[in-house]
């Protein structure tokens, strides 16, 4: 059958978007898998936490852009508290544990929003509501906006890592925890910092993408899973190859939904990540180990 | 990490204190059989559900307890159970119980082989990943497929008679419905019972305990590991013809990852590596879900991710680990 290119085309610009909002969500992700070897299965509640926040400061305030700091501040002491009270202790132990415990707290956060905002989705007005014609359609200077207000907050976050004093402190916990140890650094606190700004991330993307898909409290399983798929896709703790996969993924699945229905397009980036676990389970954006 | 070796070291030597375990499995086994005569309605049906799920949960400790590999996966397993029993329900007549469960166990096998040929190469998390996305795979399938499937609004069906070809053929009551459960779950569990201390058994023990060691002294470690995913498979598809005679209908939420992650829960609750603790864990989660659903309504699962988290840091050998300990002090 043949395609409109501009259908490919339109394709191409939402992927890219969705693959923006995706490397948020997922680089705070691989950043807490790499240093604490924690598997956060709570990561999509707290994007979801995130949005729902966003929802009531926006209603106190009517000011998204405060909503989203307010957001991201108040979920990163969230997962401060979570790192400090549920984490810490399973300092460790086998990395399987911390699994089940982000488990049990992803069950409890979901229903306390279940509980908290009921079960109606709710609405987060965008802060820019402007459009431009895009081939046949009016496409929102939104999205345009979402996907470069991610690309900067990774930038930052990478800028941080690379430059910033703590961020030398975390990437020497990443390579040997016990020399970092030994050498001063205060490793149980670099810890909840990298989960703080883990959560943190994830709750910008999700008040960032609130206006997108509406807020409801099981946003977070489908997130959280497609974040994993990045994540293993780009070699677990590789912030490069996490946002390299993720556009790939999202490009992947914009393309596969010409044909199929969206729901089932997921299908295409799960065999992506079995492909990628049976022959380059290191990742697939990452130069192949010696 | 030498913690958690020294009790499982500890579990292997435990010298198997027959008596009393045989004495305490006719007592449980009577209490059971008496079960659906004494209680009223609800509690029967109740305590049927219990076994079914209990089943599920004994069959994914094959994995998690004695092979050293967490499944997130379980439920593919078990929803394919239900739906393979759907299938002969549906298409073959008259209804045949045993066709079902033929129909159940191989559609519950083939996946269990798919998934088990791709997931054994990795191991840890990337395990546990791998069987989530499988069953999430099989999930998007059934969801979408609505011509075959049903899609969201799943299958329902009559349930067949209790018959044995030849001899007799009975619809099922309550009581024989959970007499037959029953006797499933119990047989079942005598089964795994003995493959677990069998050399079998005993060889995925060893590459829970180490692999590289396991490896080095010449068992084909991956030729194991698929057959114990294959036969916790099996046992999870059992659950599922059971679930599907139970409750007359399938749907695809059956299939989702939460249930694979319940089966998790009532592992760690009840303790792994013990093929009776999952059953334990299952029970009590039912009963704390029944008891506080009362009056949290559907918000119950708050206290009860608590729980399980505060289990998972301080009881990590689950519920019968820890009366063990308590009694032996």
């Amino acid at each position: 059958m043949g395609l409109p290119l501009e259908q490919i085309l339109i394709q191409t610009l939402n992927g890219l978007v969705t693959g923006m909002i995706l490397a948020l969500i997922a680089s705070g992700l691989t950043l807490i898998f790499g240093i604490m070897d924690v598997v956060n299965f709570a990561h999509g509640e707290l994007f979801m936490l995130g949005a729902y926040v966003g929802t009531t400061t926006m209603a106190l305030s009517g000011n998204f852009w405060l909503a989203l700091v307010v957001s991201t501040m108040s979920i990163a002491l969230l997962g401060a508290v979570i790192q400090v009270t549920t984490l810490r202790p399973l300092l460790g132990r086998d990395p399987l544990t911390t699994i089940l415990a982000t488990f049990g707290i992803s069950l409890v956060l979901q229903n306390y929003a279940l509980w908290q905002y009921g079960p109606v989705p709710r609405k987060l007005t965008e802060p820019i509501t402007g459009h431009f014609n895009f081939f046949y359609l009016e496409y929102p200077w939104y999205r345009i906006a979402i996907a470069l207000l991610s690309g900067a907050i990774i930038t930052a976050l990478y800028l941080f890592l690379k430059y910033g004093r703590y961020g030398i402190w975390i990437r020497a916990t990443t390579q040997d925890r016990v020399m970092a140890a030994a050498m001063g650094i205060p490793v149980p606190l670099v810890h909840t910092i990298v989960f703080a700004i883990g959560a943190g991330m994830a709750a910008a993307s999700g008040v960032l993408f609130g206006p997108l898909i509406g807020v409801n409290h099981a946003m977070g399983l489908d997130w959280v899973l497609k974040a994993f798929i990045v994540v293993v896709v780009g070699g677990m703790g590789n912030l490069g190859g996490s946002i390299l996969a993720s556009i790939f993924v999202s490009l992947l699945e914009a393309y596969a939904s010409l044909w199929v229905s969206p729901a089932q397009a997921v299908i295409f980036s799960f065999v992506a990540l079995i492909l990628t676990l049976l022959f380059r389970p290191t990742g697939l954006f990452v130069p192949t180990p010696k | 990490m030498s913690a958690g070796a020294a009790t499982a070291a500890a579990r292997v030597a435990a010298p198997p204190s027959s008596v009393g375990h045989w004495t305490a499995f006719a007592a449980v086994l009577v209490l059971l059989v008496v079960a659906p005569l004494a209680l009223p309605e609800f509690w029967r049906r109740f305590v049927t559900e219990i076994l079914i799920w209990g089943l599920l949960a004994m069959s994914s400790d094959i994995l998690i307890g004695y092979t050293g590999m967490v499944s997130f996966g379980h439920s593919a397993f078990f929803g394919l159970g239900i739906y393979g029993a759907a299938t002969a329900l549906l298409t073959v007549r008259p209804p045949n119980l045993w066709l079902a469960t033929l129909y159940g166990l191989v559609a519950a096998a083939i996946v269990a082989a798919f998934v088990a040929y791709f997931s054994t190469r990795l191991r840890d998390i990337y395990f546990s990943i791998t069987t989530l996305v499988f069953s999430q795979i099989f999930y998007v399938i059934i969801f979408t497929w609505t011509a075959v499937t049903g899609g969201e609004n799943g299958l329902t069906f009559a349930r067949p008679p209790l018959a044995v070809p030849g001899l007799f053929s009975a619809p099922f009551t309550p009581e024989t419905l959970h007499w037959f459960v029953l006797a499933v779950v119990a047989a079942s569990y005598l089964i795994l019972r003995r493959i677990m201390r069998s050399p079998f058994g005993m060889v995925l023990q060893a590459i829970r305990e180490n692999e590289p060691r396991t490896r080095a002294i010449g068992y084909h470690v991956e030729r194991y590991k698929i057959m114990s995913v294959m036969l916790s498979g099996c046992f999870a598809g059992l659950a599922g013809v059971l679930y599907a005679l139970q409750n007359k209908f399938a749907a695809p939420d059956f299939v989702f990852f939460l249930i694979s992650g319940e089966v998790v829960i009532w592992n760690v609750m009840g303790g792994i590596g013990t093929l009776i603790g999952p059953v334990v864990g299952a029970a009590f989660f039912l009963l704390l879900r029944e008891t506080l659903s009362r009056f949290l309504t559907e918000y119950y699962l708050i206290p009860v991710g608590l729980i399980f988290t505060a289990m998972v840091i301080f009881m990590p050998q689950g519920l019968l680990g820890f009366l063990r300990r308590q009694l032996n002090r």
